[in-house]
């Protein structure tokens, strides 16, 4: 009962193969493996700090299988902030307008917000708001948040930054 | 510890096409199929799915997560994603009380994964996608390796989780039959926030014969122990002059007819109460979308 299954993805640009309980979710697995940067929060699908882009589309990692991802393409904050500008250029903005304090929802809050960036959404706080809303936050009140989402979108629409 | 392992013991098994999955159904006992997970790894976290040797992944299945549309209507692969559905624009067109209600599920990076199927079969009496296909008319398309056969969506529930599947069966599609007509839909949901599970949802379809009410379905969430199909009351309304009285006085009739409970959302009393308000303004909203004065 119970084998182990192997698979093979692709981490941050990066093929790997992992050997996973048939039970682990992929955020478990990704942590076993030493990515980190993904958070277990709640781990019930409530919170969103272990958002990560599953072949391009923010996922809670821990409702997702290990087992399922086999084959797939999974990026995290820390990996999108070394390898994509608009990433990077992400994270500097929630340093600039001050949208860390404790950071727990840090990590799924930029996966999310460039989720939304890569697949062209504007600088809209609504739509913002609505993105983010399987993000929980208990420090800054999410306003520098959206702020920090808000200011990259509106340099993706001046031409100053490319999605 | 502070976290949840699933603590359950099981071989993963993933098909890749309909014939084996059906196959595996047939052959083995204990089978749960997971489709986004969404509903399912929250069970198994909280250890409240009962008995289960085997996990098969339908991902693996292509035909599941396609979408077709004929003349007739559109038929949604039980695995398509939430979020494919609610940014397909002629979805959208067609059948807004539908997108509607899967943009006010859970968050994006939840839709991502869970599919409308999952909805059906996890047969949660909130479950926000059931009352658009009920009322729209919609057929449940089930297979198992004996055959297929078809389930009007308003007949598929029993009990909360428990469906009309049989144990070596599974949806494979979701048929809704293309509105004719001017047509009005609308979907309201209360809920603590945008995402949140619903404390009552509601949905009505209506049909519009000049000034009056041609064909009308109406549903709710939250309210009994399945996704309720206001049949009776829908049907009395057929032929009926629309006007405020008679989006009032349907409001006090629905939420007369309902025997909702307390749980941990909301009361009885409220939920009979809001529905009251909830329904004469979704007519009245489905009713100006028509076309109606
Ligand atoms: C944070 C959060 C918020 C949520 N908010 C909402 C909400 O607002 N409204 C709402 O309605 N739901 C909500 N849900 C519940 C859930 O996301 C939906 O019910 C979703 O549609 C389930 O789909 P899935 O593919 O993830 O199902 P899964 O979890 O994969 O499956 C659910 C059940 O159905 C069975 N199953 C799945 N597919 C099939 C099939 N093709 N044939 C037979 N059986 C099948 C599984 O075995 C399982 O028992 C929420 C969930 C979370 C985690
Ligand atoms: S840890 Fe995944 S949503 Fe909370
Ligand atoms: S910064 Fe602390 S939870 Fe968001």
């Amino acid at each position: 009962m119970s084998e182990k299954v192997k698979i093979r993805l692709k981490v941050n640009g990066e093929d790997v193969t992992y050997e996973v309980d048939a039970h682990m979710s992929l955020m478990r697995a990704l942590r076993e493996h030493y990515v980190w940067d993904v958070k277990c929060g709640c781990e019930v699908g409530e919170c969103g700090t272990c958002t990560v882009l599953l072949d391009g589309q923010a996922v809670k990692s821990c409702l997702t299988l290990a087992a399922a991802c086999d084959g797939h393409e999974v990026w995290t904050n820390k990996g999108l902030g070394y390898r994509d500008p608009l990433t990077a250029r992400l994270q500097e903005a929630f340093v600039e307008c001050g949208s860390v304090q404790c950071g727990f929802c840090t990590p799924g809050m930029i996966v999310a917000g460039a989720a939304y960036l890569k697949h062209g959404g504007k600088a809209d706080r609504a739509a913002i708001k609505n993105i983010i809303s399987g993000n929980l936050c208990r420090c800054t009140g999410y306003v520098k948040i959206v702020d920090a989402i808000y200011l990259v979108a509106k340099e993706i629409e001046e031409g100053r930054l490319t999605a | 510890m502070n976290t949840k392992h699933i603590m359950k013991e099981y071989d993963y098994l993933k098909p890749s096409g309909l014939d084996e999955a059906l196959q595996i159904l047939s052959e083995k006992e204990k089978v749960k199929i997971y489709a986004g997970g969404t509903d399912l790894i929250v069970k198994l976290k909280m250890e409240t799915v009962p008995d289960m040797d085997y996990m098969m992944d339908i991902n693996g299945i292509e035909e599941l997560k396609q979408v077709e549309y004929t003349d007739e209507g559109v038929r949604i692969g039980a695995n398509r994603k939430l979020w494919d559905i609610e940014t397909d624009q002629r979805m959208t067109s067609l059948f807004p009380a539908l997108t509607d209600a899967v943009k006010a599920m859970a968050a994006i990076s939840v839709r991502n994964l869970a599919s409308i199927g999952g909805n059906f079969c996890n047969a949660s009496p909130v479950a926000d996608a059931v009352g658009p296909v009920m009322c729209y008319g919609g057929t449940l398309e089930i297979a198992s390796a004996r055959g297929v056969r078809k389930v009007p969506a308003k007949d598929f529930f029993l009990a909360p989780g428990v469906t009309v599947l049989e144990k070596d069966e599974m949806l494979t599609g979701i048929f809704i039959p293309t509105p004719k007509g001017d047509v009005g839909h609308a979907f309201t949901k209360m809920a603590r926030t945008k995402s949140d599970i619903a404390k009552l949802s509601l949905c009505v379809a209506l049909a519009r014969d000049g000034g009056r009410i041609g064909h009308i379905a109406m549903s709710m969430g939250a309210v009994a122990a399945r996704p309720l199909f206001l049949e009776e009351i829908s049907a009395g309304l057929a032929g009926k002059e629309m006007s405020e009285s008679l989006a009032m006085e349907t409001g006090e009739a629905v939420s007369g007819f309902l025997q909702p409970i307390d749980d941990n959302r909301t009361t009885a009393v409220y939920r009979k109460d809001v529905t009251k308000t909830m329904v004469a303004d979704a007519l009245a909203l489905a009713w100006a979308r028509s076309g109606g004065a």
